[in-house]
């Protein structure tokens, strides 16, 4: 039986409408124009346990509000949702005692009191028996190096620390069931792969379920092989992530180191050409010019010191995919 | 009760780190505690009638008010504000407790930590230099006990009553202010209740006000003598318990409404 099942879920907000300026917020204060934004639209996925699913979109697509429902925090419009056999927000007590949930621009830590204490606190408040709370307790410190900075308040913390806490306190319960909620945003890449390499062990060796909602595609390449892509409230991919970026560019480019500088190097099958200096990109659709037969008539006819093959980045398709989205050619 | 006391004492802890704030607070209670004494005893000085009261009982009042002021419901949670505003309150339903629960246990904190750290000193002061006097008699002590405590419990519904209308209004400055005069005026905090008009005494005694400031502390200087104690008890039970159904009841249905702000 999957963990989580989610059947066309709806759910929309009345947003106030003011018009600009002063006068604006004068008016505002007799009459309100209101404006019904619909967040969710008939989005259904299941998920089964251990997975680790990547919920990808636009800003403002619905992931998070997604998120909030399935944590029993929001009550859809209509819909079904299942998570671990519970309606959410009619169990919400019940459902949220099995999961843990990290946002990364919120924070679940007690501001002023040292991160030691607040893991001791929500022992208290998950009634983690003590003996289990000292083992995951010693057992995170370790694993994410959280041991220099315990006795620090929480508002004395670097970025990194803190959202190394926020995993080390989202688990202190051991949760069947994780929300990461943009557990990257504003990292360094330190700290970012340190959290990724966290996640995936999680994920993999103790068979956490989880959500990543993200806008860093390499998240996403880094740790889900499934992803779910929303747009305006409306689910469009649920599958393999290569699979999502296939479908909006196969894409990719020979790039050549030239001997000589030679300003004609160029294919008639080349989509596009850059040229800087030595260096000159072809970018190909492999489905009408093989790599190989690329290379081999670029070398037939100049003289190349390297060469390299790359897919387009990620982050490049993403940003096609969405804007695809937007103006609807996709 | 594990998770309540846990976040009473998280509270508890972060508030009573506040030392630059309890500094202020003592000066502007002593301040404010001054200013009332004189008002009063000019007031006594050239009345040509009796009073309701006497005079060293109302500097005893004036006293307690300044150094239980953090006791009274006059303001919502500042943490729950922000957590609204910001949209962190989402955290708040995502823990394993009932909402309610843990807002009043929140506001138990706050009406206790603050206040411990100025009436301490406060009591010490005025009691050796500045006119607080002893409770009137052991019997009286004992039922000031009891309505303070009374008193707490009342006072924390009010206050989370306050914390769920951020729920609509977000900024909560309407509802503060409002709530603010009817709280200070409406129970004694200001002007002892017997010095309100007579047509009025009825009504003041009905509220659920004068559990907050009027009860306990006339009980202290024993202008309610201590066997009114269990009538005393009973309104503030009442009203607490009203207030509680009142405070879960809007909850509920803010709850319902609530979209998280921010995404």
């Amino acid at each position: 039986m999957p963990q989580i099942v989610v059947e066309n879920l709806v759910k929309t907000y009345r947003v106030a409408e003011r018009k600009r300026g002063t006068w604006g917020a004068v008016k505002g204060l007799f009459g309100r124009r209101y404006r019904t934004v619909h967040a969710l639209n008939e989005v259904s996925f299941t998920m089964e346990s251990g997975e680790l699913v990547g919920y990808i979109g636009p800003n403002g697509a619905g992931k998070s509000t997604t998120v909030k429902i399935l944590a029993g925090i929001l009550v859809p419009d209509s819909g079904r949702v299942e998570v671990m056999g519970r309606v959410p927000w009619k169990e919400r007590i019940e459902t949220v005692r099995r999961i843990g949930v990290v946002f990364g621009q919120k924070t679940q830590l007690w501001w002023d009191l040292p991160v030691g204490e607040s893991f001791d606190l929500l022992r208290d408040i998950y009634k983690v028996p003590r003996g289990e709370h000292k083992r995951t307790r010693e057992e995170l410190i370790v694993l994410l190096e959280l041991e220099s900075f315990l006795d620090v308040p929480v508002r004395q913390l670097s970025l990194g620390q803190r959202m190394r806490c926020e995993l080390a306190a989202s688990l202190i319960h051991s949760p069947d069931l994780l929300y990461l909620d943009e557990p990257t945003i504003g990292l360094d890449a330190v700290s970012k792969l340190a959290v990724r390499d966290f996640v995936r062990r999680r994920n993999r060796e103790r068979g956490i379920t989880m959500i990543l909602t993200t806008h860093d595609m390499d998240d996403i390449e880094a740790l889900c092989t499934r992803v779910v892509l929303i747009h305006q409230g409306r689910l469009l991919f649920d599958g393999r992530f290569e699979d999502l970026c296939a479908r909006v560019s196969r894409e990719r480019v020979l790039t050549v180191d030239l001997a000589e500088p030679d300003a004609a190097v160029g294919d008639p099958d080349a989509i596009s050409v850059t040229r800087t200096g030595h260096r000159v990109s072809l970018r190909f659709d492999p489905g009408r010019v093989s790599a190989a037969e690329l290379i081999r008539r670029v070398t037939a006819r100049w003289t190349v010191n390297d060469l390299v093959v790359e897919s387009i980045p990620v982050e490049e398709t993403v940003a096609k995919l969405y804007r695809g989205l937007s103006d609807g050619s996709l | 009760m594990g998770a309540y006391s846990a976040i009473w004492t998280a509270r508890f802890r972060t508030l009573i780190q506040y030392r630059a704030a309890a500094f202020g607070g003592l000066v502007t209670q002593f301040f404010f505690g001054f200013i009332y004494v004189m008002v009063y005893e000019a007031f006594y000085a050239s009345a040509t009638t009796g009073q309701p009261i006497a005079l060293s009982h109302v500097i005893t009042l004036v006293w307690l008010g300044q150094a239980l002021l953090g006791m009274l419901p006059w303001n919502v949670d500042p943490e729950v504000k922000a957590m609204v505003r910001s949209g962190s309150v989402s955290y708040e339903l995502l823990r394993p407790v009932d909402l309610y629960g843990f807002w009043y246990a929140r506001a138990l904190a706050q009406r206790t930590a603050p206040t411990l750290l100025r009436a301490v000193p406060l009591v010490i002061v005025c009691g050796l230099f500045f006119g607080l006097r002893p409770p009137a008699s052991a019997a009286s002590a004992g039922a000031f006990a009891a309505a303070l405590l009374g008193s707490l419990l009342l006072g924390c519904a009010i206050t989370v009553l306050f914390d769920v209308t951020l729920l609509w209004t977000v900024s909560g400055e309407g509802i503060v202010s409002i709530a603010t005069s009817l709280v200070v005026v409406l129970s004694g905090m200001n002007v002892p209740l017997p010095f309100f008009p007579d047509w009025l005494q009825p009504v003041l005694r009905a509220l659920p006000f004068r559990g907050l400031i009027d009860t306990p502390f006339r009980l202290y200087t024993g202008d309610i003598p201590p066997s009114d104690l269990p009538w005393m008890l009973l309104h503030q039970a009442a009203w607490t318990a009203l207030l509680v159904v009142a405070g879960r009841l809007l909850m509920k249905r803010g709850l319902r409404r609530l979209s998280v702000q921010g995404g």
